[in-house]
């Protein structure tokens, strides 16, 4: 039941989210850039669940509560660097920069 | 064979998911980003509607769209990021080639990779997962490998949020002595 279209549409969204990560530098939206490739792979684990049973949905339900987990921390981190610096510009938070 | 009117609508909202993402990260202000994204993320709850996985896809608008979301938002706000400064945080013109290049060729080999055959001992029958569905319903056809094979998995999970919770707040927190 379109597998492999709903493969293919994962693997373009995945593509579009390593792109915003290596493009953009506001460390908020490279965060929401993860989002979206995770969200990708959850689309590819239930397009694989409707082939091999329905593990793969509750792989689904996992990842998203890593990265709701994830979300709460890397934000906390964001605005704890926030505090510091004044800033979310990444190429502004080079401390460990040689 | 799906009929017409499936694919249509599956198409439909693949676009929409496309079209969505790729203005996501080409916005400059992060409020426009994070609505697109939750455009993205709704179409995406529609394909797993018609994927049959409806209660991931009502998890889907529940936890992504709605909370994940909104705690993107609420930083955005209480950083007071709304509003970008005249200098865009995008690459310069070689970074985003070299990015867009990148991107490509990993497209590329997903492709590849995805023609590849699939294990069939492992395949099971069209009509088995529409079984399991009626017999089970939405919900428990998921909550059944979840809580009998996948059971230290979830409470691992549950550590897991505690951990993220407690982690949260302690990096939140303003130090007393600063």
């Amino acid at each position: 039941m379109m597998v492999a279209e709903a493969l293919a549409l994962s693997a373009v969204l995945f593509c579009i989210g390593v792109v915003g990560v290596l493009t953009r530098r506001n460390a908020i939206i490279i965060f929401m850039c993860v989002e979206l490739m995770l969200n990708a792979v959850n689309l590819s684990f239930v397009a694989f669940s409707r082939m091999y049973g329905a593990t793969g949905q509750v792989f689904v339900v996992f990842v998203m509560t890593v990265a709701a987990a994830e979300a709460a921390v890397g934000l906390a981190i964001i605005i704890s660097i926030f505090r510091h610096r004044q800033t979310v510009d990444l190429s502004n938070i080079n401390l460990l920069k040689g | 064979m799906p009929n017409f009117f499936y694919q249509v609508n599956f198409y439909l909202f693949g676009l929409i998911a496309i079209a969505s993402a790729l203005t996501f990260v080409t916005r400059k202000s992060p409020v426009a980003a994070a609505l697109w994204l939750v455009s993205t993320m709704f179409s995406l709850a529609a394909i797993y509607i018609m994927m049959d996985a409806h209660f991931v896809g009502a998890i889907q608008v529940l936890v992504y769209a709605g909370a994940i979301m909104v705690v993107f938002l609420f930083v955005v706000m209480l950083l007071n990021l709304g509003h970008p400064d005249e200098r865009s945080d995008v690459r310069g013109k070689w970074g985003r080639i070299a990015a867009g290049l990148l991107g490509l060729a990993l497209l590329a080999q997903i492709m590849t990779m995805a023609r590849s055959q699939f294990p069939p001992s492992l395949l099971q029958s069209e009509t088995a997962a529409v079984d399991n569905l009626r017999d089970l319903n939405a919900i428990g056809s998921v909550a059944k490998p979840l809580f009998t094979e996948h059971i230290l998995a979830f409470e691992l999970t549950s550590i897991l949020l505690l951990v993220a919770i407690v982690g949260a707040v302690v990096l939140g927190k303003r130090r007393a002595h600063a």
